[in-house]
């Protein structure tokens, strides 16, 4: 079946020059929720914009449903729903008027009963009548969700839908992303939360500096990547790491009390017993062990630093680095 | 043509005018009316009439003529410019539209409120004056291709703008003074020898003096060539509102 969505070789350089996207391709298979994980500035918001028409396209082609959005952009158009990172919205108008207007640019009959269906479900249909100047920010977002669906398109663009929003109504936001799926809606979305990307995506990919680094399952993802670690606790603190257990590469931690091995779970051979051997052998007496997993997170932190590291290596500077994590990860 | 669009954003737009009714409709009507009083008794009292015109009523078709201009820019401007300002314009860009679906929705309904504000005051000037209408129906076709084309204008000044005051900018420095200087309130053939001349260069002259022939049916410049002037003041706006879409100037990052 080919892909709902195709992005070959996409590059966006936008009139000031700066180059946003780099020959970027993606597949977007229907059914599917496929969450973009990356930082400020990477070209999320970007990549969007062009599959949807907001933005063109440099260089390199994007069709949805079979249609390049450039030359047959009306069937393409058809089939997208877009909500905005912004709550971009004019307030003055009511709920419901809103949400017509949005159908009839769409080229949709009037079709109250949907509406009616669609409010309810995002729990508006009480405020149907209510200017959206007097709703809170969370039931403004979902008025543009409301919108985006109003001509019930096959694939939903979700640009950031849970930025400052509180955790029930990220929870109600997820559930509701999962019936979308229950009804064959594609749905993209793009977050800075990679607990997001964990609770609801069923693939993930990774943005960064205008590059996809990668998509993937998001199991094979965490098992591919789901590096392990082996905390030893020690009966008694080690001023170094003995020598002949150097192999293993070995970091002492809790001033020597500690030792960490880090290995891979999927691996044929762990070297877990060996090490232990090793230990014993070298007169070194365990008080306890424990082991803890990578979360998608430290996939992702390791992923994009990488990247960064590579892409500029001056800029190695740690405490840097870590004013630059505080910002993504608030 | 994706005709459920258009009515969409006609509709829209019609709306949004509606929720503003008093500012929309009623201030142009009440300046109109101030105006009747300043230039139709202050200024009639001493110009007693103009080529046989009383001058209360030789100036409504320039009155309506200004009024018509003023508001169709304003409305259109302000109809484009807003969804730009608010970031609202995302949903037209992303909607399966085409630029001549946009257009005619915006500059239709923006015209359509100016023809509606012009009809107005035309209704009102009655109560000051009597105002015979020679050519009914050149009346209207003048009135509807000012709307039309002022509208355009509008529209194009709506995505130029950058900011606020670019929006007023142009309809303060070159509009405003166009419609003084375009025979509102006088006839091209009272100005001294040359500065005739350099009226001719203004198109809002050809304008007032074709409207002013549908009702009376005399006129500065022959009203064929008024019809003229319009339509290639329309083609002009048109091209350039092409090139806009085409190029995505100002819309399309
Ligand atoms: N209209 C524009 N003109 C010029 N540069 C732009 C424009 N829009 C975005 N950029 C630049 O393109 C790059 C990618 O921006 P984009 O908005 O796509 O990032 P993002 O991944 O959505 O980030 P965020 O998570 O902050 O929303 C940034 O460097 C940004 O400054
Ligand atoms: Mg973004």
């Amino acid at each position: 079946m080919p892909s709902i969505v195709s992005i070959e070789q996409v590059r966006k350089t936008y009139a000031t020059g700066l180059t946003a996207l780099h020959a970027v391709d993606l597949r977007i298979e229907e059914g599917e929720i496929l969450a973009l994980l990356g930082p400020n500035g990477a070209g999320k918001t970007t990549l969007i914009s062009m599959t949807c028409g907001i933005s063109s396209i440099t260089s390199g082609r994007i069709t949805v449903g079979g249609h390049d959005v450039a030359r047959d952009f009306r069937a393409a158009r058809r089939m997208i729903g877009l909500v905005p990172q912004e709550l971009t919205i004019e307030i003055f108008e009511k709920v419901i008027d809103t949400v017509r207007f949005t159908r009839g640019l769409f080229g949709m009959p009037p079709d109250e009963d949907y509406i009616r269906r669609l409010l309810t479900r995002l729990s508006l249909w009480e405020k149907r009548d209510a200017r959206i100047r007097e709703l809170s920010g969370g039931m403004k977002r979902r008025v543009l969700i409301a919108k985006a669906l109003a001509h019930q398109p096959r694939v939903l663009f979700l640009d950031e839908p849970t930025a400052g929003v509180d955790v029930d109504l990220r929870r109600d936001m997820w559930e509701m992303i999962d019936e979308l799926r229950g009804d064959g809606t594609t749905v993209v979305l793009t977050t800075h939360y990679i607990e997001e990307a964990e609770a609801i995506a069923d693939r993930i990919g990774v943005i960064n500096r205008g590059r996809i680094l990668l998509v993937e399952e998001k199991e094979t993802l965490m098992r591919r990547m789901g590096r392990k670690q082996l905390t030893i606790e020690l009966a008694e603190p080690l001023g170094a790491v003995p020598a002949e257990l150097a192999s293993y590469n070995l970091e002492l931690g809790d001033e020597g009390r500690e030792l960490v091995y880090a290995y891979d779970k999927a691996a044929e051979r762990t070297g877990i017993a060996s090490l232990l051997a090793g230990l014993t052998a070298a007169g070194i007496r365990i008080s306890d062990l424990r082991t803890a997993q990578d979360t998608l997170e430290d996939i992702f932190v390791h992923l994009v630093r990488a990247e960064d590291r590579e892409a500029e290596p001056e800029a190695a500077d740690p405490e840097a680095r870590a004013a630059e994590q505080a910002e993504v990860y608030p | 043509m994706n005709w459920r669009a258009i009515l969409a954003i006609y509709r829209h737009e019609i709306a949004r005018t509606l929720r503003s009714i008093t500012q929309s409709i009623v201030s142009p009507v009440i300046s109109t009316a101030l105006y009747f009083v300043v230039f139709g008794a202050a200024i009639g009292g001493r110009i007693q009439e103009v080529e046989g015109i009383p001058y209360g009523a030789f100036i409504v078709p320039g009155l309506i003529m200004m009024t018509v201009l003023t508001q169709s820019v304003s409305n259109a401007s302000f109809g484009i410019y807003f969804p730009r300002f608010t970031g609202t314009v995302y949903e037209y860009l992303s909607a399966p539209i085409s630029y001549l679906e946009i257009v005619t929705g915006f500059v239709g309904a923006a015209a359509t409120k100016s023809l509606v504000i012009g009809l107005i005051i035309f209704a009102t000037a009655h109560l000051f004056v009597d105002l015979p209408v020679k050519h009914p129906v050149w009346m209207i076709g003048f009135l509807v291709l000012t709307c039309l084309s002022f509208s355009l204008l509008g529209f194009i000044i709506g995505i130029w703008a950058a900011n606020f005051e670019q929006l007023q900018v142009v309809p303060l420095l070159v509009i405003t003074p166009l419609v003084f200087l375009g025979g509102s309130f006088y006839s091209i053939s009272m100005l001294p020898g040359i500065w005739r001349t350099v009226a001719l260069f203004n198109p809002v002259v050809y304008l007032v003096s074709g409207f002013r022939w549908a009702f009376f049916g005399f006129s500065d410049v022959n009203p064929a060539l008024s019809l003229v002037a319009v339509l290639a003041f329309m083609g002009i706006c048109l091209t350039i509102t092409w090139w806009i879409f085409r190029t995505g100037y100002r819309l399309r990052t």
